[in-house]
């Protein structure tokens, strides 16, 4: 599963290396020099892949299975991640996970999506879609931030908020509303990454920072290019024409000056090199942090009042 | 066919339809088909005769029955960059937003203007549906942006109405940030001390109810009109079962805690009225336990100096109070304030 379709050249070599390192006995110096060869031709098609995926490509890519997840980031680069859980008013939602941790030294909050990795986990965590209580859980996450002068870092992983029954009653609108009001309300840094798929407003509702970034690969969207497909050329069938119009990539929205910057990804994407990308993404909201401390709350808050009023 | 048939009878046609055609005179409600006299429709603002329902207002239409005397004046609004990704589906969004320039004679999806309600001072913002939808792109995000600033300008009060299927996609994550956007301006009014109130109208969904629709300091939402987060079709497609009755409608909102009250359209101007009063006149004709009481109305006395004019007078004698607010807009307001406290109280004597 998870097999991405302009990939297929390259993973075929990918299982012939399986295969020829299963070979045991005689040739083995003729086998090593294939494989080294095979290597070099993989990463020679890897380059020419991912300089030029399209952005369907990309909305492949940052939807991919394999590619680092929430919980894959907390055990990379957060110590003492202590999950804190519930809105306090009716449940706690596994879609949005978040709660306190260290951060190379310092203490913070983190949130942020989280899909799952197999049917299991995927069922648990709403595939990442987040009902009202996971945006009120941001909130008080947030808020709890704020009174201990902790810096907020949101990672944004969603394909958007769960369109159900339950949710619509318990005000989905008005928690995501709510969210982006507290995000612009905190006098406490909050830096976001899209690690994946930004999708419309529940991914904006926690996406409302002082820095926002992008992971090389990742997309961010008012709407799913199948959806704008749907809708405006009543087909899904024009993803890929949607995908390129919305303009959704990172490299499309740094232009358009609606991202801070682009953290680069592994050759050949983020699922092929998980530890490097959250180092990379680490060493992204290190500089962030360092940048903005020491911090004056109100000015802080007026500067991202300001950054955001500027837009568009 | 001649230039007759081409060109004079078009005209002609047009004309009378307009004004003799029995057809035009008559229209059926969508909700219960009774048939409706045009003139009667526009009596009753829109709302059906026979079953109540609440049929769309146009959006200069829906201003006048909301200020005083129907008078009010439209705030111009900045420009912005259209299409700014040039996009284009099947058609490209400008020649999209051309025509909806030519059929509503209307820049964008929402008009901003000043007046006033009950001699209040208000600033409303209205979509306008008929323009794509009413989607929210740059230019609506940027109206509600500065009808923001006009209220905190004027000291007056912020209502936004929206009829609105949510953002314009065609403009991207440019329309997405307009949610931000339209909050960080609401949060201006509230910082004003000044009210901010949400006329939900048909339909308030998407990226419009989960802004600033939804951040209202009182939501009040027009009978039966539909207001949610995720399309109906969309929920079904997801769990795949049937929907509950009236879900995503005006009662259905309030039964669940999301609006403070639902309203018919001929009681809302009295309503919202009554609402400014309380919030701007805080203090009238109350006794003050000497024997003598006092007949103070109030204004509320916010930060900003301009407002105070019609706050505090010193004397203590009844007075018209005239502010000429910019743009022309005059409020008059008897002012009679009795040593009125700062916060606006009125002080027991003694
Ligand atoms: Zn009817």
């Amino acid at each position: 599963m998870s097999k991405l379709e302009f990939e297929k050249p390259i993973l075929e070599l990918e299982a012939k290396i399986a295969e020829l390192r299963n070979v045991s006995g005689e040739d083995k110096l003729n086998i090593a020099e294939e494989i080294n060869r095979m290597q070099s031709k993989i990463e020679r098609l890897l380059t020419q892949t991912y300089n030029k995926l399209t952005p369907q490509q990309k909305v492949l890519v940052a939807r991919h299975q394999e590619r680092p997840h929430f919980v894959d980031y907390m055990s990379g680069f957060i110590e003492d991640f202590t999950p804190l859980a519930g809105d306090r008013h009716f449940a706690e939602d596994n879609a949005l996970l978040g709660g306190l941790g260290r951060f190379r030294g310092r203490s913070c909050v983190i949130m942020g999506h989280e899909k799952g990795n197999d049917t299991e986990s995927r069922i648990k965590h709403n595939f990442g879609m987040a009902r009202p209580e996971g945006y009120r859980k941001a909130q008080r996450l947030m808020h709890m931030a704020e009174k201990f002068n902790l810096p907020v870092i949101t990672l944004i992983d969603t394909a958007g908020a769960y369109p159900g029954v339950g949710a619509e009653e318990r005000g989905q609108a008005e928690a995501i509303a709510r969210s982006m009001q507290v995000c612009l309300r905190i006098e406490v840094p909050i830096i976001s990454v899209i690690i994946g798929e930004g999708g419309s407003g529940g991914a904006i509702a926690i996406g409302v920072a002082d820095r926002v970034y992008m992971l090389e690969n990742s997309i961010y969207s008012v709407i799913s290019p199948e959806g704008c497909a749907s809708i405006l050329w009543r087909s899904a069938s024009h993803a890929d024409d949607a995908a390129a119009a919305l303009k959704m990539t990172a490299q499309d929205l740094y232009q358009l000056k609606l991202i801070d910057g682009i953290i680069p990804e592994p050759l050949g994407g983020a699922h092929r090199a998980k530890d490097k990308t959250i180092e990379n993404v680490a060493i992204q909201i290190e500089k962030a942090l360092n940048d903005i401390t020491p911090w004056d709350g109100k000015k802080l808050k007026q500067a991202r009042h300001e950054k955001f009023l500027k837009m568009g | 066919m001649n230039w007759l048939t081409n060109f004079i009878r078009p005209k002609i046609r047009s004309f009378v339809e307009q004004k003799e055609m029995p057809d035009n005179l008559w229209q059926k409600c969508t909700s219960c088909e009774g048939m409706l006299f045009h003139r009667d429709i526009k009596e009753h603002d829109n709302v059906c005769y026979h079953c109540g329902f609440h049929m769309k207002v146009a959006v200069d239409e829906r201003l006048k029955m909301m200020f005083d005397d129907g008078q009010y004046e439209e705030v111009t609004l900045p420009k912005v960059s259209h299409d700014p990704l040039k996009f284009k589906d099947r058609k490209r969004y400008a020649d999209r937003i051309k025509e909806s320039r030519a059929k509503t004679g209307r820049e964008d999806a929402i008009i901003v203007a000043r007046g006033t309600m009950g001699s209040l001072p208000v600033v409303i913002a209205a979509f306008d549906f008929s323009f794509m939808g009413g989607s929210m792109g740059a230019a609506v995000g940027e109206g509600i942006v500065a009808a923001a600033k006009t209220a905190v300008h004027d000291g007056a009060a912020l209502i936004v109405i929206p009829a609105s299927g949510g953002a314009r996609m065609q403009e991207g994550m440019l329309s997405l940030i307009q949610m931000p956007r339209s909050i960080i301006a609401v949060e201006q009014v509230k910082e004003a001390g000044l009210p901010y109130v949400v006329l939900l109208t048909d339909p308030t969904t998407g990226g419009v109810s989960a802004s600033f629709a939804m951040v209202g300091d009182i939501h009040i939402a027009e009978p039966g009109c539909t207001i949610g987060f995720a399309g109906k079709r969309v929920i079904q497609e997801t769990i795949r079962e049937d929907l509950p009755e009236g879900f995503q409608t005006a009662e259905y909102l309030m039964a669940h805690g999301m609006v403070d009250m639902v309203v018919p359209r001929k009681e809302l101007r009295a309503t919202l009225i009554r609402i400014f009063d309380l919030l701007f006149c805080q203090s009238k004709d109350v006794d003050t336990g000497d024997g003598q009481g006092t007949k103070a109305t109030t204004a509320r006395v916010k930060k900003s100096g301009k407002k105070e004019k019609r706050a505090s007078s010193a004397s203590g004698k009844k007075s018209s109070h005239i502010v000429k607010l910019e743009g022309g807009v005059k409020i008059e307001k008897p002012v009679n304030t009795n040593k009125p406290s700062p916060k606006g109280k009125t002080k027991k004597a003694g």
